[in-house]
């Protein structure tokens, strides 16, 4: 099945640092409003427009906090 | 399908980390290393070498490399991951090893190390991260602080006239002949970060195919250290380090290279093969069984250097030693060395010898001028001089002692040259002493005599100085 | 059983390289260099390695990767470069890796002079970088304990898995005399369990020495201390000799042992019941045997090039049982074996 391409943002790791939005072509990342148990803001996949194209997964510091699926 | 995420030569869990959010790592906000390590992490699955790779950590923010890769693992002091990784490759060419330093390791405390394993182009790869900061120490002035940065350690700012420019190491580097492949990149937007990921990758692969050393050098952002958000230290790196530190690669030779010419082997230990070489480079000395051992001596051999002093005193007591008697010997030492004056010392026993240094010598030979001066009131009353007359121009002064004089040197001239002059004393001593039968030296002098074509003519010296003094006896 | 006749420092490479010591890294320094001109012949042509290093610092380094590799691996130095090497080889105690350090000590402090002297005991044996730990110090007197003790210095190095010393002096390194040269044996010894050596058997190994929480540093203390405990009940190595009548025993190490070893039967000509007493290891120091024989002998001189550093150890080895003299000599200058027979008149003469 063709799936549609998606990011997903592990929340309790992101630091909230923002760099994945600045990188993202289709500006699909977000920031959120609620604190993680680290006290950062992290983001989120607004669920719309991801290509897969993985630019927020090199931009992003945090090794575990952004995974992207391209079918 | 592809899926971008955390590679697997990155642990799962930090369990090494202490302390809690085991899944999360220890950098701050925004900080590089993060990037960075996740980048090399999937070259390693990529090319199927995290089995064989050992990680280098520095002294800095990336001291804690070894929570996060689940490879071989080995921790540095401060500025010593080149000579560190450079000893890792060398016991193993096949692992792949990465030096991963920040600025003050590699371009500061480390400057040396970094320099010296890229002019010997060893085969690994060195990735570092400019910040243009310490972090982990509380934000001071790096090698690297731009000028007019604010640092802890330059809270007005860096000044060229008191704390010097910026250093910039790519530059540096590629003016070295060995290296393979030197890349400066940043850790930016987009096209940055993956032309990052994609010089990365390439210096693995050189290192790899074993083409050769490889450094990048890593543009990268210290918010907590600069203070300042992410997002406005990704725009100051990219607008200021990026003029000082301009990106691109200096140098690619890789294609050049070929593949495995730089690798350097350590063959494992084999004790049969090593057993083998060692006794035939020593070359076991046999002693004769039909040579008695010559009395208790304790000899000193004096005179200019050149004049073959120490070797005159090491065929004396190898002579010893092979008809089966204890022997040391032992240059004179020090300061003596440098004055142009040299001398020996040489004790035969035939047990143990206690100190090899001769303070009461029973034998002494001199063969100039100070050394008689300087050593004649130490003789043993009974003891031997011989005394070499064509360089010594007063006579010895001692009465309770045996004195042999011969102008070994005028011999050895007649001869043809003066460097036989030593062995011509040998045997004058032999006759003086009656310490070896003179076949017994005849017999084992050339073995002792490492240029082949030189033993006629030290037999023929020696002979001569043995007859010297026979026939004075005689006569 | 081959036996040749070669200089101290050349011995050191006959026994490093017979023990299976494969990478050998070094600095240009006087008088060491000689054991680095023959390390540059014969690692390579045996199929090992030798690098000259830019500095003492990097020599050292070089070492700590091939050791925790867990390759037989070594250095060798004279005293300025020694100093030098305090880093690295705290760092190699720190991670349990066991490197082989020569020190070949000549006149200090500062530039000193290229002459023999004894002054980097304290260096050696107290521990010398930062942090809470010992080498194990060799003191060889011959050129066929400078190829033995480098031997039994890389296995001591693997038994306890802590940097190993062979503190010598110009003279041991200079001097020549017959050597025996021992037959190499394959190793019997696995680093797989503790080395990282770049393959699948050992991804999960660690050679490290940071521990940021400090009670998991004062365990690894402790652990690296029990060790220290074990090397000083199973280690001790010394050498006595005519000790058993003494009225006063001479206690030396390397050349100045020599010098004593010459002046016994003088002293006992003279009826003077003189022993010497030689401290092989000089960490773990001989403590316990020293304070048995301050049971009996009443009398100690120890004797050193320097202003006075093993004295020290003898004097916390028989506390108040016996009474320590100490003569010295430094700079380069060595006691004669009279001015030692003058010592033993002198402390044999007195009352008490």
């Amino acid at each position: 099945m063709a799936g549609v391409p998606y990011l997903e943002v592990a929340s309790e790791l992101c630091k909230g640092c923002e760099l994945c939005m600045g990188v993202c072509p289709k500006q699909c990342i977000a920031i959120g409003d609620k604190l993680n148990s680290a006290s950062y803001r992290p983001v989120y996949y607004t669920g719309e427009n991801c290509t897969g194209c993985g630019l927020c997964f090199y931009a992003c510091p945090e090794p575990g906090a952004i995974r992207v699926v391209k079918p | 399908m592809k899926v971008y995420e955390k590679p697997n030569a990155l642990y799962g869990t930090f369990e090494r980390k202490t302390g809690p959010a085991l899944e999360s790592t220890h950098y701050c906000q925004g900080c590089s290393h993060g990037n960075v390590h996740k980048m090399i992490a999937e070259a390693l699955v990529d090319f199927g070498v995290q089995d064989r790779t050992v990680f280098v950590s520095p002294v800095g923010c990336a001291v804690f490399g070894f929570y996060y890769f689940d490879t071989g693992h080995i921790q540095a002091a401060h500025g010593r991951a080149p000579a560190v990784a450079t000893g890792i490759k060398r016991a193993n060419p096949n692992s792949i090893v990465l030096s991963y330093q920040g600025d003050g390791d590699l371009a500061a405390i480390g400057t040396a190390e970094t320099i010296h394993a890229a002019n010997r182009g060893e085969n690994i790869t060195v990735i570092f991260i400019n910040n243009a900061i310490y972090g982990m120490t509380g934000g001071q002035m790096a090698p690297t602080t731009l000028i007019e940065q604010h640092t802890t350690t330059t809270p007005g700012g860096r000044v060229e006239g008191i704390h010097g420019n910026p250093i910039r190491m790519c530059e540096m580097i590629s003016t070295l002949t060995a290296p393979t492949y030197v890349e400066r990149v940043a850790i930016g937007n987009s096209k940055h970060i993956m032309k990052a990921r994609k010089a990365i990758r390439k210096a693995l692969q050189i290192q790899i195919e074993g083409r050769g050393y490889s450094f990048i050098e890593i543009l990268s952002t210290c918010p907590s250290g600069w203070k300042m958000t992410p997002p406005d230290a990704r725009d100051w790196m990219l607008e200021h380090m990026t003029k000082v530190f301009p990106l691109g690669v200096f140098k690619d030779e890789s294609k050049a290279r070929e593949p495995g010419s730089w690798d350097r082997v350590i063959k494992p230990f084999e004790p049969e093969a090593v057993g083998a070489y060692l006794k035939d480079f020593v070359g076991a000395t046999v002693a004769d069984p039909s040579q008695s051992k010559p009395q208790e001596m304790h000899c000193k051999f004096a005179g200019f250097g050149g004049q073959g002093i120490l070797t005159m005193g090491l065929f004396w007591a190898q002579l010893a030693m092979r008809a089966g008697s204890k022997v040391s010997w032992i240059p004179s030492y020090g300061p003596e060395m440098r004055g142009g004056t040299a001398n020996c010392q040489v004790n035969i026993a035939d047990e143990r010898i206690g100190t090899p240094l001769v303070e009461e010598p029973t034998m002494l030979a001199v063969m100039n001028q100070p050394s008689l001066e300087k050593f004649e009131a130490e003789v043993v009353p009974g003891g031997v001089l011989l005394v070499d007359t064509s360089m010594v121009k007063t006579a010895p002064t001692r009465t309770d002692i045996k004195t042999v004089l011969i102008p070994a040197s005028e011999m050895a001239n007649q001869m043809g040259t003066s460097k036989v002059a030593n062995v011509i004393l040998l045997g004058a001593l032999t006759a003086a002493t009656d310490a070896f039968p003179f076949e017994y030296v005849i017999k084992t002098l050339p073995e002792l005599i490492k240029k082949k074509s030189l033993v006629e003519m030290n037999i023929e010296a020696f002979t001569r100085g043995y007859q010297y003094v026979r026939e004075q006896q005689n006569g | 059983m081959a036996t040749q006749l070669m200089k101290g420092n050349d011995a050191i490479i006959i026994g490093a390289l017979a023990a299976g010591c494969r990478a050998y890294f070094g600095y240009p320094i006087t008088p060491a260099s000689e054991i680095a001109h023959a390390a540059a012949i014969h690692f390579p042509a045996l199929g090992g390695t030798f690098i000259q290093a830019e500095s003492e610092v990097s020599a050292v380094n070089m070492l700590y990767g091939t050791a925790g590799m867990g390759i037989r691996s070594m250095t060798a130095t004279a005293s300025p470069g020694f100093s030098l090497k305090q880093e690295g080889l705290s760092y190699c105690a720190g991670a349990e890796v066991p490197a082989v350090v020569v020190d070949v000590q000549r006149g200090g402090p500062g530039l000193g002079n290229i002459a023999p002297e004894q002054s980097d005991y304290f260096q050696a044996t107290k521990g010398g970088g930062h942090g809470n730990y010992r080498l194990i110090v060799l003191a060889p007197n011959s050129a066929q304990e400078m190829c033995d003790l480098t031997g039994l210095a890389f296995e001591l190095a693997e038994k306890y898995r802590n940097p190993a010393c062979i503190l010598t002096d110009g003279f041991v390194g200079q001097m020549m005399e017959s050597v025996d040269i021992p037959e190499p044996k394959a190793l019997t010894t696995d680093h797989r369990s503790w080395a990282v050596d770049g393959t699948p058997a050992t991804r999960g190994n660690l050679i490290n020495s940071i521990y940021l929480d400090p009670y998991e540093l004062e365990a690894h203390n402790l652990k690296l201390q029990a060790k220290y405990e074990r090397c000083e009940v199973e280690d001790v190595r010394f050498e006595e000799s005519d000790i058993e009548d003494a009225d006063l025993i001479v206690v030396a190490y390397g050349i100045v042992s020599r010098v004593a070893l010459s002046t016994i039967a003088l002293a006992r000509a003279k009826g003077q019941k003189v022993g010497i007493f030689r401290p092989i290891t000089l960490y773990p120091f001989p403590t316990k045997r020293l304070a048995q024989l301050a049971e009996k002998t009443k009398k100690f001189l120890v004797s050193e090039l320097s202003t006075g550093q093993m004295v020290e150890d003898v004097k916390l080895a028989v506390g108040h049982t016996a009474q320590v003299r100490f003569f010295g000599r430094c700079g380069g200058v060595v006691p004669t074996g009279n001015e030692l027979l003058d010592q033993y008149d002198a402390i044999l003469g007195e009352e008490g």
